[in-house]
């Protein structure tokens, strides 16, 4: 018995998955057994509930997992604390990072029948037919955060960050440094998402233009402060000069911090290295003010009151007079912030 | 002539010895590795004595990094080897529990407040503590597989699907950071000492667990439970028992690896926190050609398979392949593994090497 049993590691991902469909119908069986209980104890408490809750708005917010990133988990509580009883909504969430799963959540809300759907699409591709449905049915369909592939006419509005602009804003400021050499570590997001690709668009472009910008690595840590980690201790290890670190959002900046803190390579306002984040994390930007890093660029995770806003207009029988919105966003500069930005736009 | 042969002989001997050797698969992966390095570029191998930017010396270079991150994935493969002679199955939840882990560490540091100016107690009691909590997620999988009889990749299918979410939600979804410098030194550099602290930590844990398998019946027991569950009892063991506390052994590691990732940063992020790396520890326990089906086992050449794998990651990454690639890379490893350890193709090999042993006697 000294050999692997090999086969039982080819077995792994095949009974993973078998497995889990098991788990995953057993879950599914204890949740509409408690779904069905919860539907009973409503529906003793009475009549005066319902005829309350019939001028309330019924909308179902489908979003990505809150633990994802700082962003998300700032996104979802701006949505909970705009979307409240008190406000005039009567929402119910759905959380999941996989696309079919948000499309299952998205055909449970039409049946439901409410009155919008929000979503922030886990991918972009896959929604025309369950909206065309919501469409069927009389729902208003609004997109946040992020944008899909279907036609326009099956939605409402759609509120955004401008990936490409927050990039281009960036490499700007970058530019604005004058170094002699850009010797840049460039640290990408999970490959094929929307903010990757903003993000990572600008900056090709510029090393593409500019004979003094090169790339010394460009990986994809996939949001991971630990991978970020591991692909700058290779360039340290490997003895490359390097002068900017830009990193598509925080945690890795952060994770490539810890790695030439490791190394004795000073960076910061006036050091060896620029470094450079997104997404303006308070912590983040608590690095600003100290100048440990050099530039931190806003992903606005606050859209919560652009859609209440939009939605009032919707019901007040008003036109929505641009069916994409943009959401202002900035780029914070080490020299320049204050503990007043901190408070005001850190996540 | 005739002497020539004789010698020939006892080299193929030598030769057959160690191939069956069990140390002989992590040590040729590491050589091949280390040879295809030396001929790509020697640099590799390049250690310099460099400065932290305290002030206190470090030592640098690609080997160090495999020892810092290696030492991580020895510790798991501790607890996994174990896991897997008694139960003949993998824990899959080890990421998840490390998640756990890291966040009840920063709870009990941090208390409530996720950005805390004085630290609540030392490092030590959130260490205890969160030895205690991943100890008790562990005799949770442990209980399913040992008394409920689940298979254990099923059992620990729970932990791997929901461990993430329970991490973040003993923090209340916060992320806490941890200004005080101390705490990195266990992901780091103790100052004064240049070699990183993980690798420490990951000999203390060797040292310790060498101890009880020389010392206890331990492995002598799980060794009997992997093999034959019902001979065993018959024995006056209680499969059940050392099925149970394998479980729970991985995870006292699971606990150690948790305080080293969350030192490394000073921080955590839940969804991301030691993703995939359940599959390194499986991996490793394979590399050290131990059966996956339980039964036998051997320490060294599990810890040993652990830095042969970080060897191969820290190589790859050298060669600039792309991070999201690294995967495909591994799972090559595991088809050459899987292949040559096939009962068939050993058979044909050994079968190779009889007929060339006689061709050299004739």
């Amino acid at each position: 018995m000294k050999y692997i049993k090999g086969w039982s590691l080819n077995f792994i991902n095949w009974e993973v998955q078998f497995m889990k469909r098991k788990v995953l119908a057993a879950i599914l069986a204890l949740t509409m057994v408690f779904s069905f209980a919860a539907c009973g104890s409503k529906s003793k408490d009475g009549g005066s509930s319902d005829s309350g809750s019939s001028d309330l708005i019924k909308v179902g917010i489908i979003n990505n997992d809150p633990n994802e990133s700082g962003y998300r988990t700032a996104n979802d509580k701006d949505m909970k604390a705009m979307f409240t009883e008190e406000n005039g909504y009567d929402a119910s969430f759905a959380y999941s990072l996989k696309n079919d799963e948000q499309i299952t959540a998205a055909q449970k809300f039409i049946q439901d029948g409410v009155d919008y759907l929000l979503l922030s699409a886990a991918d972009t591709a896959g929604w025309d037919t369950v909206l065309k449905d919501a469409q069927d049915a009389g729902i208003r369909v609004i997109l946040f955060d992020r944008t899909i592939d279907a036609d326009e006419s099956l939605y409402e509005a759609s509120i955004v960050s401008d990936m490409d602009k927050e990039g281009q804003t960036a490499v700007e400021w970058l530019e604005s440094q004058g170094l002699e050499e850009y010797n840049i570590i460039h640290i990408q997001g999970v490959m094929g998402s929307a903010a990757q690709q903003g993000r990572t668009g600008a900056l090709d472009e510029k090393v593409e233009a500019e004979s003094n910008w090169n790339l010394v690595t460009q990986q994809t840590a996939e949001w991971n402060a630990e991978k970020a980690q591991q692909i700058v201790q290779s360039v340290i290890d490997q003895g490359t000069k390097f002068n900017v670190i830009y990193a598509e959002n925080d945690d890795m900046a952060k994770g490539a911090v810890a790695a030439l803190d490791k190394a004795n390579i000073s960076h910061g306002v006036g050091k060896d290295v620029i470094v450079m984040g997104f997404d303006c994390n308070k912590w983040a930007l608590e690095e600003l003010l100290n100048q440990n890093w050099n530039y931190d660029g806003q992903c606005n995770p606050f859209q919560a009151s652009y859609i209440d806003e939009i939605i009032k207009k919707l019901e007040a029988g008003e036109k929505l007079d641009e069916k994409v919105v943009i959401m202002e966003e900035k780029g914070f500069d080490a020299t320049t912030i204050t503990q007043e930005d901190v408070d005001t736009y850190g996540i | 002539m005739e002497n020539t042969a004789v010698k020939k002989s006892k080299g193929s001997d030598f030769l057959g010895k160690l191939l069956r050797q069990q140390l002989f698969i992590p040590v040729a992966a590491l050589l091949i590795l280390a040879i295809f390095n030396l001929i790509a570029d020697p640099s590799f191998f390049k250690i310099t004595l460099g400065y932290s930017s305290a002030g206190q010396p470090v030592l640098s270079g690609y080997l160090i990094t495999i020892l810092d991150y290696g030492s991580e994935l020895a510790i798991l493969a501790i607890g996994m080897t174990l896991v897997t002679a008694a139960s003949g199955g993998q824990d899959i939840s080890v990421g998840a529990t490390i998640a756990i882990a890291g966040s009840v560490i920063l709870r009990v540091l941090c208390g409530t407040d996720s950005r805390p100016e004085t630290l609540q107690t030392s490092f030590l009691v959130a260490f205890l503590v969160a030895c205690v909590v991943s100890m008790l997620f562990g005799a949770f999988n442990g209980i399913l597989v040992a008394y409920f009889k689940i298979q254990p990749m099923v059992a620990t299918l729970i932990l791997y699907t929901a461990g993430r979410s329970i991490a973040a939600w003993i923090n209340n979804n916060e992320l806490p950071i941890i200004s005080d410098p101390t705490f990195a030194y266990f992901g780091g550099f103790i100052p004064g000492i240049p070699i990183p602290t993980p690798f420490f930590i990951a000999m203390a844990c060797v040292i310790v667990i060498a101890l009880v398998l020389k010392f206890t019946n331990l492995g002598l027991y799980t060794q009997a439970v992997g093999i034959n569950e019902k001979s065993s009892r018959l024995n006056g063991i209680n499969p059940k028992f050392i099925k149970f506390l394998s479980f729970v052994i991985l995870g006292l590691c699971v606990a150690v690896v948790g305080l080293i990732k969350v030192s490394r940063l000073s921080s955590i992020n839940y969804s991301v926190i030691a993703k995939d790396i359940e599959m390194d520890a499986i991996l490793a326990v394979a590399l050290g050609g131990n059966a996956l089906s339980g039964g036998k086992f051997n320490m060294a050449a599990s810890i040993l398979g652990a830095y042969v794998i970080q060897f191969l990651t820290t190589t790859l990454y050298k060669f600039d392949v792309q991070s999201d690639a690294l995967p495909a890379y591994k799972a090559v490893v595991v088809i050459l593994l899987v292949v040559l350890s096939a009962p068939s193709v050993r058979q044909k090999l050994s079968g190779l090497g009889k007929k060339l042993r006689v061709k050299e006697v004739a």
